[in-house]
């Protein structure tokens, strides 16, 4: 593509040599759905353990997979999403291997034929865009939760995540260093919550990765042996797993060691991976399609219709709010990257002036969600106020200085501007002879000043400013007082 | 082709069956007299054949979303080896 | 009523409907001949007293619409019935009560039907002769120490014991058919998709149909009808228009062409199967209709094809057996060795080989030698039918290659325990129906079957077709109540 990034500037030096990381992920995504993939359990978060169970999904005997089309839509959508091919038939395969979560005994995913193909997500870097390769996105089930730590010498076994709907989404080695697997997860992240495809709460792990990582020297074309890491669910872990990765791997390159491919694992408490024997010798999945099921096929209607559905995307958004709001591309990727921050806005600008919501959600509002640590969903100033109380400052009634004390005021219970203005007498003083008589009593008060200014000393202009605005407790129209002030002073 | 202990015991442990020496002997045995059996396969030319998954003529049916909230916890876990009223248990795994 | 076990279905369902029976007289008469058979070693567990609870409450307020009023039937011990036990014939179940019953089971006692025990099979469905229970073998009442087919051993036995007046098994490459042929019984694999699989502890899920068993056909195709039915809880279970198999059998079955298939004269085919086969030729040909020679050059790899197929897919539905859930756990030192003792100790030695057969040709490596070119084989099994089936509307072959042997014969050599099933299993591979019907006797007194194979959803052709050959081979069980 012609917007290819310049060189990221992502390097693991040694005395000697630059290595270069490189890093494919493989997302698990949980897919936003009321039921299971293969069952009617309910998929809500939080439940009391093994509440959430059917017969299904702890595999007693006799029991049978029934797929459930509205993640197949989701898996669709989120395709349509990443820019992918739509495979019209998929199959589900059964990936075998043993473990206390997984009560079938196998997996159920797709192997060779996934319901999503290669696709692309383009990530907004400082010194440019990059493209970086979907390779496939597939279906699959979540396994259950094993819990050690709540007995001493037994490990405890939840179900209630045991086949749950995830999107594994495998990206190509396209991604070069820390910031850019930030910058993918939250474009992912961000595509995926426009769609409502998945809620992508990496607390309640819907939405984790694993690490593939390997290391070559710089220039090199051929890829190194790569190392796994499993399972990392925030993306500080992610790059605190990459770096020290990457620099074991390089370590281990520099002493003339070979790297063994293997699969890892990130302790968060020591910050290290290590080398998980757990799944060493269950490596041989034996997939083969799943008799239960048949080949999934998907109609061009189905399609069609799923393409109605898709709302638009991060991308398209940001290019409509550069291209008609003039917005500058740094604000434009702030406002789109959240759903939530990007409806906000379009709330406040149905009605109100683009310039001036853009700088009061970027500049005060998200200032106190960050300070009160709040979603913008969460927002104690709605849309609706806020956007009242851009009008306010555009049509003259407020100055901005005092908007932003009417601001601090409304946090407090979404209070209505306009009411605040009422009670409060805030209105701003836009009458021309009353701010008049305002500024011949600060001339008069200030002969000596005014001699200054007239002999050339013009800094004292916002002296004079400052007093006018003192004199009307700060409600005097700014513009009219520089007006009228400047006149005086110089006629 | 032949099928040696070794085999044998590679299979086992992906199948988690536990086998020792003369079992694993008798198993060799009893897996290359049916392999031999099976391999009269390879007497066909299947190079074009597209692989039959299933019979069943019919197209893989779709269910609708829709939770059945009943918990079943209890009658999940009633023929549960361990007495737990809330979770499976098994013996602690380190990772 | 001198002996109300040794009544059809039919019949017992015409006494209760005309009220000369109760359910409860029927219930009790075979639970008193079923305790005087323990020899026969057919039931895992009997349902005796609920059996005659349900009997009362049935003739408190008998409903006579239902199609099995009051019907006491004992089933192969693989379908889940809720809150008795279900074993598979198997160690590592032994103490299973599944909380949930399998379609096909409900469906029955939907139509008045009453569980009166689970059956005796081989561990898993996993086997031709039933000696591979954990239960232990089965007597066939036909004679001591024979065995009744496998590997629902313990239904045929059951039933031309009169232990039970119908019931059903499950087929995955001639389960039902076999034993019906080594017991002088009735039995029928319908097509794939054509049965619920739900509820059925799953051996091979490409290849398992449940099945009616019966004294004759009659019964099987009323019984047929009874669990023939769609299942949205099955992927694979097919919406299909179903006939009312009992009502719409004829045995008018003038002008059909029935192929017979050159490929099944296997080599050493004792000289009593050719003769019986070719007495089934001539009944068809007396019932006015013709036979065509027909070809289908695949039939000697569907059982190579099998047991790579079968293997693969149990060593995959059999993974969920491994002491955490429900059933058998042997402790370990951690969690890898609880695995491999429990499933070591609590599968049997038939169910380990196949779990590793299974094992080995999905592993790396080996998939595409084995188990695709077994599915690519299998395609050409199934063209092989479909081809023939544009000229002929079902296909007659003997059931087996023998009549039942002694028990312990084969146990020590897996392959020619294996090719017991040489006649039955590519109908299997292939998904299509098929029935064995009783047509004789072989020189030691041994019931020997024919085979009719159908179209894919064609159960009423072969249906009329056994019916009309039963009509005029007039087979009857020579059977001395030996055990009592
Ligand atoms: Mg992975
Ligand atoms: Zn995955």
């Amino acid at each position: 593509m012609d917007v290819m990034a310049k060189n990221n500037q992502f390097f693991i030096e040694r005395e000697q040599n630059k290595y270069e990381v490189v890093i494919g992920l493989e997302v698990h995504a949980q897919v936003t759905s009321d039921s299971k993939l293969f069952s009617s359990s309910p998929t809500k978060f939080g439940a009391e353990p093994n509440t959430q169970v059917s017969l299904v999904d702890a595999a007693f005997p006799g029991m049978l997979p029934v797929i459930n089309e509205f993640c197949v839509k989701q898996a669709i959508k989120t395709g349509i999403g990443l820019k992918a091919k739509i495979n019209k038939k998929s199959i589900f395969d059964r990936k075998n291997y043993f473990y206390a979560d997984l009560p079938q005994g196998y997996q159920i995913s797709q192997y060779k034929y996934p319901i999503i193909g290669e696709g692309k997500v383009i990530l907004d870097m400082a010194d440019g865009q990059k493209e970086i390769g979907i390779e496939r996105l597939h279906l699959e089930q979540d396994a259950g939760k094993s819990i050690h730590d709540i007995d001493p010498t037994n490990t405890f076994v939840d179900l209630n995540r045991s086949g749950v709907a995830l999107m594994e989404i495998v990206s190509k080695p396209d991604l070069r260093s820390p910031d850019e697997v930030n910058a993918y997860i939250k474009k992912l992240r961000s595509i995926m919550r426009y769609l409502g495809t998945c809620d992508g709460n990496m607390q309640e792990g819907s939405l984790r990765a694993d690490v593939n990582v390997s290391v070559r020297r710089q220039g090199d074309d051929n890829f190194g042996t790569r190392c796994e890491i499993k399972n990392v669910n925030s993306i500080k872990f992610m790059q605190m797993a990459i770096i020290y990765e990457a620099n074991r791997q390089v370590d281990l390159i520099e002493e003339g060691k070979s790297i063994d491919q293997e699969t890892r694992l990130f302790d968060t408490k020591k910050n290290e991976t290590r080398s998980m024997r757990s799944k060493e010798d269950a490596h041989d999945y034996r997939y083969f399609p799943d008799p239960d099921l048949l080949p999934l096929e998907i109609s061009d209607e189905f399609i069609t219709q799923i393409k109605d559905e898709i709302p638009e995307l991060p991308d398209e958004k940001k290019k409509r709010f550069i291209d008609k709001f003039n917005l500058s591309s740094y604000e434009a990727n702030i406002l789109v990257s959240d759903i939530d921050t990007s409806k906000y806005f379009e709330e406040v600008i149905k009605n109100s002036d683009v310039k001036l919501a853009t700088n009061w959600i970027t500049g005060e509002l998200f200032a106190v969600l960050n300070e009160k640590n709040l979603e913008i969903s969460e927002s104690p100033v709605s849309s609706n106020n806020l956007s009242k109380l851009i009008n306010l400052i555009k049509d003259g009634t407020i100055s901005g200085k005092i908007a932003k004390t009417i601001f601090e005021e409304m946090i407090d219970g979404d209070k209505d501007p306009q009411i605040i203005v009422d009670q409060k007498g805030l209105k701003q003083e836009s009458d021309p002879k009353a701010l008049e008589e305002l500024i011949n009593k600060v001339i008069k008060h200030n002969t000596s000043k005014v001699e200054e200014y007239k002999s050339g000393k013009e800094k004292l202009f916002g002296f004079f400013v400052g007093q006018v605005m003192k004199e009307s407790k700060g409600k005097g129209n700014p513009q009219l007082i520089n007006k009228i002030l400047k006149e005086k002073l110089n006629g | 082709m032949t099928i040696d202990l070794k085999t044998v015991k590679h299979i086992s442990k992906l199948a988690r069956i536990s086998t020792d020496e003369k079992k694993a002997n008798k198993l060799a045995n009893d897996l290359n007299s049916i392999f031999k059996f099976i391999e009269a396969l390879n007497e066909l030319d299947t190079e074009k054949v597209e692989p039959l998954t299933s019979v069943a003529d019919t197209k893989l049916r779709l269910r609708e979303d829709k939770f059945e909230a009943n918990n079943i916890r209890d009658k999940i876990l009633k023929n549960s080896p361990d007495e737990n009223k809330d979770y499976f248990v098994v013996p602690k795994v380190v990772e | 009523m001198s002996d109300i076990t040794k009544l059809s279905l039919n019949e017992l369902i015409k006494n209760i409907r005309n009220k000369k029976l109760s359910s409860t007289e029927i219930t009790n008469s075979f639970i008193e001949r079923s305790e005087k058979s323990k020899k026969l070693n057919t039931y895992v567990t009997d349902n005796f007293s609920s059996a005659l609870e349900a009997a009362k409450i049935f003739d408190e307020k008998p409903n006579m619409d239902l199609k099995l009023p009051g019907i006491p039937i004992a089933v192969k011990d693989l379908f889940c019935t809720n809150g008795v036990r279900t074993t598979a014939g198997s160690n590592i179940l032994n103490n299973f009560i599944p909380p949930y019953e399998s379609t096909v089971t409900q469906s029955m006692w939907d139509e008045g039907a009453i569980l009166l025990g689970k059956l005796n099979c081989d561990e898993f469905a996993m086997g031709s002769s039933n000696e591979t229970s954990f239960f232990g073998n089965v007597q066939n009442p036909i004679s001591e120490n024979l065995v009744p087919g496998g590997s629902s051993g313990g239904s045929s036995a059951a039933l031309a014991a009169n232990l039970t007046p119908v019931t059903i098994g499950t087929d995955t490459g001639g389960s039902i058919r076999q034993p019906a042929s080594f017991t002088g019984t009735v039995g029928l694999k319908p097509t794939y998709g054509s049965c619920s699989r739900y509820g059925i502890v799953a051996f091979a899920s490409s290849l398992d149909q449940a099945g009616p068993m019966s004294q004759n056909v009659k019964d099987t195709a009323l019984l047929l009808e009874v669990i023939s039915k769609f299942d949205n809880k099955d992927s694979t279970s097919i919406d299909f228009k179903r006939n009312k198999y009992s009502s719409e059998l004829t045995n008018n079955i003038k002008g059909l062409k029935i192929g017979i298939p050159n490929e099944y004269r296997v080599e050493g085919m004792p000289k009593e199967i050719e003769g019986l086969w070719k007495k089934g030729i001539e009944i068809i040909k007396d019932c006015g209709a013709k036979t065509v020679d027909i070809s289908l050059p695949t039939t000697k790899y569907a059982l190579p094809t099998y047991y790579i197929v079968a293997p693969a897919e149990a060593s995959s539905n059999l993974a969920r057996y491994d002491g955490v859930k429900y059933g058998f756990r042997s402790e370990g030192e951690n969690l890898i060795d609880m695995y491999e003792k429990t499933r070591s100790e609590g599968f049997g030695e038939e169910v380990k080989r196949r779990i590793l057969i299974g094992t080995y040709v999905l592993s790396s490596g080996y998939y595409d030698a084995y188990y695709l070119k077994a599915q690519k084989v299998r395609q050409l099994i199934k063209k092989d039918f479909d081809y023939v089936y544009n000229n002929v509307d079902a296909i007659l072959t003997p059931s087996t290659p023998s009549s039942a042997f002694k028990i312990g014969e084969k146990t020590n050599d897996p392959v020619s325990m294996y090719l017991n099933d040489i006649f039955t299993v590519p109908v299997n591979l292939a998904g299509l129906p098929g029935i064995s019907i009783p047509a004789g006797i072989d020189n030691k007194g041994f019931p020997l079957g024919l085979q009719i194979i159908g179209k894919p959803f064609d159960e009423q052709t072969i249906l009329n077709i056994a019916y009309s050959m039963e009509e005029k081979i007039n087979f009857k069980n020579n059977i001395t109540d030996w055990w009592m």
